[in-house]
């Protein structure tokens, strides 16, 4: 099979116009590109930084949301639903590490407390069953650290964290493995659009082919998906609409020590309000906690870094839920920014005669619905007339396992370094990254470009240390590594 | 394919200069001892510190960090201790029992003694909550180090080292070596006095400044600084390096359930270098963060006689008096009251001030109890050993109430 990845420096591929091109390589453009990779037609990804899954996918909360809470009614509400079950199944095939340990929205006062048998029912009308409301000596059994105060919980069974990482490498990998062409460091700047119509008849949508202007070179394609996340408004604007604008709510998170793992065993939520849906504390899959997220409007789209007011305001919010979470130390600080759009739902619109969808505020909830995104705009896209051709079976995949909680991780792994002893060397102390494992990454088929490239394939460099012990070689390693 | 299992006499985790040190003497005794270390050349920190100053007294000459650790090697090594590198220590599977991982497979290790000597890091620029953006340039003293000295790598053209203490100093020193320039060093705390007089950083110190941001995307454009008196200020550079600031790389400890002290962060022990487990010992770093190699390497010969004296008796205190500091101190080791006249090193504790202190005078209490007062003839600086007398452990009572030390 051919795998065709391509970075900068490199000529874009000449030969015919592609027939699909997914602008984007986040979770759900990536998810995109894998849906379509069944079908027999020619697909291009361009994504504008050197890696896939580098924008907001690579900074998020991790959660695998039920959709309880989710607007009833709304696309979000059905997508996240479906893309809940969606990706549980493609983890469990492709080794994403889930972890299903339940969230607690715990009330802290009176008022919080007579909301939750609302949110029971909103979680009810959402199709979600299994929620139960929690008094306050059964909240402390299952949550032994947990501040004083608390009255009570809404138990939420099946909310889960995962892997936010693997996520979209294995929907990147498997799509390019099926032939799927993925173009790096190339960035979308114009579009001239293929509206040359059909039969004429008004009913048939157009043939034409739209010419994309990139940092790389020109690009054709009849089909065009705009996964573009942040910036799907301003690619929108280059197809002359003007249906939504992004506005980036900047989400701030605090990841703590894998020593505070055993201090929390639940999502812990807090009760929403109007303001959004507040910091949470929870368990990740790489077994440290996160605290977090801030929730602010901005309006620069690269504002992803952290500020004092934030961290702040996380301490003292954690301070509350957890007490004995702020004497941990600290393993790292990012934030990530939400494509918020001033509308409750996802803007995923079809624009049949110029064989396009946007997919636009994909808000809090993407890692969870991008499976189920995928299969919507994939049928949305059937309908401008594009044929797309009977789909077949994708060539399987499988994904490094990074969870922590599965006792798979090389290091522990006899039979593995008995076959092979760079399994048995750990190069990244905190995290106990092997050599093999880098290796491995490196000569996959999405080799990272960089040291964070490198982090979110593996694990490599992320630990309490920040690279104190392993950052000069991991350096080394990856400079060495052909690009 | 399982673990290899095994038995031996002392197991050392961690061939720094403590660790090292302790093998050495106890082979020297005649005990079989294996030393496990992760990295693949034992010697630990020392390996990349590519000045002198280290083994000879703090401010006169001494060897290079590279040729210490050799010698810290030999020296173990001659006397009979095995010395295993590339293996990992991972866990615990029980009392006095480790599971470790190399290229060789999984082991685990049952000991009639374990001695924890697994050292002391920076905090990154994470844990101290610097906000800002995340950009490349940014390190620690030990990356540094092994990016220019182990690897050779490109670092920047001009960086702030924030820190003003002797590690902070090597930082500047390893960025001159590398052709960096130093715009300044940043500390929180007060001037030195007389710091024009002794040999300095060579680039300014900027002093009772902290570091509210970093920005840049991609690659650090600058640190953001604000000083004590609301003055802000943003110094252009492309590198920044976070010095000192240790927390005692205490992950085995803490996974072995071993008390810690609440003031090192390190395990809570006594003078023989007793943890709260039985048959679990701690030296060096581990114990109190960063003091010289040569304290390193001593403490490490010095566990040899309660070792040896645990492996016949097999005996362990129950329960032991606890000694805390008050502010400005912020830690003290050891930190327990052994039953028996065991003296620390050199007969005296080891502390930390917060801050400076002109003309010092310690008051050790216990219930209220006046046991000893001191009046130290130098001035006690943050960032430097400050050593209190222990010739009133044998007024102490080890089974009381915690032994309070202040300085006033
Ligand atoms: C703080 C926070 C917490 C969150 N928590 C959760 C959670 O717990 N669970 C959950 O399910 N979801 C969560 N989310 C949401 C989830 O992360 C996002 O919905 C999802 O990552 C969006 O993916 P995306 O592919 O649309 O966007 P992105 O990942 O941003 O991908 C868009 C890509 O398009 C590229 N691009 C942009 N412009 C161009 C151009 N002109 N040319 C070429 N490429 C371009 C970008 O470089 C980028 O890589 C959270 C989000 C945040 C910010
Ligand atoms: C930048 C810097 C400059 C310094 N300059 C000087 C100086 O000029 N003069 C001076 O006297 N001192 C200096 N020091 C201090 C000196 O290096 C330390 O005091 C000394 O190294 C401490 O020895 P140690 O054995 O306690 O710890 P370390 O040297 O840190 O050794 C600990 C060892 O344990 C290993 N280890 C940890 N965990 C595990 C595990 N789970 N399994 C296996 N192995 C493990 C580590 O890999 C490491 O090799 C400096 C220190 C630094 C960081």
């Amino acid at each position: 099979m051919n795998r065709t990845v391509t970075r900068a420096g490199q000529p874009l591929p000449d030969g015919p116009a592609y027939d699909v091109t997914v602008i984007g390589a986040g979770v759900v453009g990536t998810a995109i590109a894998r849906e379509l990779a069944r079908h027999p037609v020619r697909i291009a990804v361009i994504e504008a930084s050197d890696d896939i899954g580098n924008g907001t996918s690579k900074a998020n909360t991790a959660i695998l949301h039920t959709g309880f809470d989710a607007v009833p009614g709304s696309l979000e509400a059905r997508l996240v639903r479906d893309g809940q079950r969606r990706l549980a199944a493609y983890a469990a095939e492709t080794g994403i590490s889930v972890e299903r340990v339940g969230a607690l929205l715990v009330a802290w006062d009176q008022e919080q407390l007579d909301s939750l048998p609302r949110l029971l029912a909103k979680a009810e009308e959402n199709g979600y069953q299994a929620a139960r409301l929690l008094d306050a000596s059964r909240l402390a059994e299952l949550e032994p650290h947990l501040g004083p105060g608390a009255l009570g919980a809404l138990e939420i069974p099946d909310e889960s964290v995962i892997c936010p990482w693997t996520t979209p490498l294995a929907f990147a990998t498997q799509a390019v493995l099926a032939g799927v062409h993925l173009h790096l460091d190339c960035r979308v700047t114009a579009i001239e659009p293929g509206t040359e119509p059909g039969n004429g008849s008004g009913d048939e949508p157009g043939t034409g082919v739209h010419t994309l202007t990139t940092t790389r070179g020109t690009l054709r394609t009849r089909g065009l998906i705009n996964a573009a996340g942040l910036h799907a408004d301003a690619i929108d604007r280059l197809l002359g609409h003007d249906a939504f604008t992004v506005t980036p709510r900047r989400g701030q998170l605090i990841v703590y020590d894998k020593l505070a793992r055993d201090l929390v065993r639940h999502i812990l939520l807090p009760v929403p309000t109007s303001a959004g849906k507040g910091v949470l504390v929870a368990p990740t899959v790489f077994g440290n906690v996160l605290l977090g997220p801030t929730a602010e409007e901005l309006d620069d789209k690269a504002a992803t870094e952290s500020t004092e007011e934030g961290l702040a305001l996380l301490r003292e919010k954690g301070r509350r839920i957890l007490p004995r979470l702020i004497e941990e130390e600290v393993t790292a600080v990012y934030a990530g920014l939400r494509a918020a759009t001033g509308h409750e739902d996802y803007r995923i619109k079809a624009y049949p005669d110029l064989r396009y969808v946007a997919v636009g505020g994909i808000r809090s909830t993407g890692l969870t619905a991008s499976m189920a995104i995928a299969a919507h705009v994939t049928d949305l896209l059937a309908r401008t007339g594009l044929d797309l051709g009977a789909p077949a079976e994708l060539p399987p995949v499988t994904v490094p396992v990074l969870g922590e909680a599965a006792d798979r991780r090389p290091y522990l792994d006899a039979g593995l370094i008995a076959r092979d002893p760079a399994y048995g060397t750990v190069v990244c102390h905190c995290e106990r990254v092997t050599e093999g494992e880098i290796r491995d990454a490196l000569a996959s088929v999405l080799p990272p470009a960089s040291v964070e490239g490198l982090a979110r394939r593996t694990r490599a460099g992320n630990g309490r240390c920040q690279g104190f012990y392993c950052g000069a070689r991991l350096r080394a390693l990856t400079e060495r590594a052909p690009g | 394919m399982t673990r290899h299992e095994r038995t031996v006499d002392v197991l050392v985790v961690g061939a720094g200069p403590a660790g090292l040190g302790a093998a050495a003497e106890l082979a020297a005794s005649g005990v079989r001892v294996e030393v496990l270390e992760r990295e693949q050349d034992a010697g630990g920190v020392p390996r990349h510190c590519h000045h002198d100053g280290f083994g000879g007294r703090r401010t006169t000459g001494g060897v290079s960090g590279p040729e210490y650790a050799r010698r810290c090697t030999a020296a173990a090594e001659r006397a009979g201790a095995t010395l295993r590198t590339g293996i990992t220590v991972t866990g615990w599977a029980g009392p006095r029992t480790l599971d470790a991982t190399g290229p060789g497979g999984l082991e685990r290790i049952t000991a009639r003694a374990v001695l924890l000597a697994t050292g002391a890091r920076e905090r990154p620029r994470s844990a101290r909550l610097v906000p800002g953006t995340r950009p490349a340039g940014v390190y620690t003293t030990g990356e540094l180090q092994q990016a220019v000295h182990l690897h050779h790598q490109h670092i920047g053209t001009r960086a702030v080292v924030v820190g003003d203490e002797p590690v902070g100093h090597a930082a500047a020193g390893t960025l001159r070596v590398a052709g960096v320039e130093v715009a300044a060093l940043v500390t929180g705390r007060p001037p030195q006095p007389l710091a024009v007089l002794r040999r300095g950083p060579g680039a300014p110190v900027l002093s009772r400044t902290s570091v509210t941001g970093l920005s840049g995307r991609g690659r650090l454009t600058g640190v953001t600084v604000r000083h004590e008196d609301g003055r802000t200020t943003t110094l252009r550079c492309d590198t920044v390096v976070f010095t000192g600031d240790w927390i005692p790389d205490h992950e085995l400890a803490r996974r072995g359930e071993l008390a810690l002290d609440p003031g090192t962060r390190g395990p809570a022990h006594d003078a023989s270098y007793r943890t709260g487990e039985p048959g679990v010992f701690a030296i060096g770093n581990l114990l109190h963060a960063v003091e010289s190699a040569g304290t390193a390497a001593a403490e490490g010969r010095a566990v040899a006689a309660p070792v040896l004296r645990h492996l016949v008796t097999g005996s362990w205190p129950a329960r032991r008096a606890a000694l805390a500091v008050e502010a400005p101190l912020t830690w003290i080791a050891p930190n327990l009251i052994g039953p028996d006249d065991d003296r620390p090193l050199d007969n005296r504790f080891v502390l930390r001030t917060g801050r400076r202190r002109a003309t010092p005078l310690f008051e050790v209490r216990q219930d209220g109890r006046l046991l000893h007062r001191q009046r130290l003839l130098l001035p006690a600086r943050p960032g430097f050993p400050v050593h209190l007398s222990a010739d009133w452990l044998d007024r102490a009572d080890p089974h009381g109430a915690t032994v309070r030390v202040r300085l006033l």
